[in-house]
């Protein structure tokens, strides 16, 4: 059962669509969970497969597994149609395992992996439309799946990108916006506790502006961590009434 | 060939207000939430302490067992708990013991002491036996098992030394959630229609021909290859999808449940069962039933179904 939220979510003066599917998008029962989010124009396709033991069989991986955590592993790539220019993208590009190892590191510090010792979490994320704000949509997509998919986590984590446009900070930058030159602030929070879990800053930017800019992300990311929070306890109502017996 | 297709329906949110009036309001929760700054309560699964408030870390109902505070998930592997029966299927054969994928978070463990010898012997398992491992389970086949025990880890410790677990001849295997399986005495059913189930608390459901003569000697170690006539496998493959229908609508799965799906879908063609209004048809007949029969309090037969089913209706 999928339930789908389409939320009207101002991040700004102009209104960013928030859309969110969460459930059991695909039949694969090794799949866990999937979700399916559109943030502005981004679309991403997002699926948390299951948690495994680390094989045996794989040289070198069984050196990778911890005796006393989960490790997580996150990959993320984007559609050779996502981009306004067709262009293929061989897995291992360098873009493709930072953004990987920025995803891994903001879940290490929201999952509870003490909880699964000596597994592994998957985290698959494919891009299918991108028009800026990549990593804040394939951090908002992972939540949802991981939620779904009844991992342990401290809070959710929500994240969203500010920029300054002429002395204004604006959150949720769109693809011209972020290429244009100017700053572009990623930040992905624990909403409730107020914990930052990555902040990532490119291009140059004063020092007495970076309050202002990372207020404006915060206020960003509380409301899409509503928006998010709206999704997941409409689909429980759901799901409960159905599992009443 | 005509292939029938069909194009994306916007889905109908079933309103909270639609449930019956006589359930109690449950807590649901999400992760973040706090659900008590009392300290007296015990931490259970799905919970954690931040700063001395119990709070929430997955999505889900709380329960609570007099100061036991736990958070059950909606969707989750199966967490295994003794003495569950679980079907798996044989991953690897190790040294003296056997991997089985159980749709858990690591794989279970059979080990070679837990399984009965052939001829129902009783004696310790020497250097021999432990060679002649891959006569018995190889990779790839089925076991009906119960879980012994499980490991500091999580791993579950399965065994079969009953004459009623073991490995798995013909049939078919039906994947759905852990969470919608029934807990009950029994996992094994011979039902009227013709076949027979098991429900394993796994999520892995086994439907096949009901054996003629139970050959008491060779235990778990003889499977049947005689060929299965036609009209068993009509009604596997009617089951089959009786389960997959109740199964998208989360109605708890146990023998009667299923029973009455089946007699519900006598009247349409096997391969209309999946199909998406027929299920919800079936599904509300299903529950019907269910209700009916336990208003009546007594012990439901298809014939005391057929009745309330047709006072209901009038």
């Amino acid at each position: 059962m999928s339930s789908e939220i389409w939320s009207p979510c101002i991040l700004r003066d102009q209104e960013r669509c928030l859309l969110v599917m969460m459930g059991e998008l695909s039949e694969d029962l090794r799949i866990l969970s999937t979700c399916k989010l559109l943030q502005h124009d981004s679309q991403l396709l997002e699926a948390v497969f299951r948690t495994h033991r680390l094989s045996y069989e794989t040289r070198g991986s069984r050196s990778k597994s911890l005796h006393d955590r989960a490790v997580i592993n996150c990959q993320y790539s984007m559609a050779t149609f996502s981009t306004a220019e067709r262009k293929r993208r061989p897995h291992g590009d360098r873009k493709s395992s930072e953004m990987s190892l920025h995803l891994k590191q903001t879940f290490e510090a929201a999952v509870l992996t003490e909880l699964y010792p000596r597994s592994q979490i998957d985290i698959y994320v494919k891009i299918l439309q991108a028009d800026g704000g990549n990593y804040s949509a394939c951090v908002n997509a992972a939540t949802l799946a991981l939620v779904d998919a009844g991992i342990p986590m401290r809070d959710y984590v929500c994240a969203c990108t500010a920029g300054f446009v002429e002395d204004t900070p604006l959150a949720d930058l769109c693809h011209a916006e972020e290429s244009g030159g100017g700053t572009s602030l990623a930040l992905a929070l624990l909403p409730r506790s107020g914990n930052i879990a990555l902040l990532q800053m490119d291009a140059r930017l004063h020092q007495d502006h970076l309050d202002a800019l990372i207020e404006a992300a915060m206020t960003a990311c509380k409301g899409v961590s509503k928006v998010l929070d709206g999704v997941v306890r409409q689909h429980l109502e759901e799901v409960s009434v159905l599992t009443r017996d | 060939m005509a292939v029938e297709m069909r194009l994306p329906a916007v889905h109908k949110p079933i309103s909270l207000a639609a449930s019956q009036s006589n359930r109690d309001d449950k807590h649901l929760v999400v992760p973040g939430d706090v659900i008590t700054s009392d300290t007296g309560f015990m931490r259970g699964h799905g919970t954690y302490m931040d700063e001395d408030r119990l709070t929430a870390s997955v999505a889900g109902e709380v329960e609570r067992v007099n100061k036991l505070i736990c958070v059950r998930p909606l969707k989750t592997r199966y967490n295994g708990e003794v003495g569950d029966v679980v079907i798996g299927r044989i991953t690897e054969v190790q040294q003296k013991r056997w991997k089985v994928e159980t749709n858990s978070r690591l794989d279970s463990v059979l080990l070679l002491s837990s399984v009965n010898l052939p001829g129902g012997e009783l004696r310790r398992r020497s250097a021999q036996d432990e060679l002649a491992m891959r006569d018995y389970l190889q990779e790839g086949d089925l076991i009906s098992a119960e879980v012994q025990s499980i490991f500091s880890d999580g791993a579950l410790s399965l065994h079969t030394r009953s004459l009623k677990y073991g490995k798995l001849g013909q049939g078919v295997l039906v994947l759905v959630s852990p969470s919608i399986v029934k807990r009950q005495k029994t996992h094994f059913h011979n039902l009227p229609c013709g076949a027979s189930i098991i429900l394993g608390n796994n999520g892995y459901v086994w439907l096949y021909p009901t054996p003629g003569h139970q050959d008491e000697e060779a235990g778990g170690y003889y499977t049947s290859m005689e060929p299965v006539s036609l009209s068993d496998r009509e009604v596997i493959s009617r089951l089959r999808n009786c389960l997959l229908a109740l199964a998208a609508h989360k109605v708890l799965l146990y023998d009667t449940s299923v029973l009455y799906c089946y007699e519900a879908s006598l009247t349409h063609q096997i391969k209309d069962i999946l199909k998406p209004e027929i299920i919800g048809r079936a599904r509300c007949v299903t529950s019907r039933a269910q209700l009916a029969c336990a208003n009546m309090a007594v012990p439901a037969t298809t014939n005391d179904y057929k009745k309330s089913a047709e006072s209901y209706e009038t």
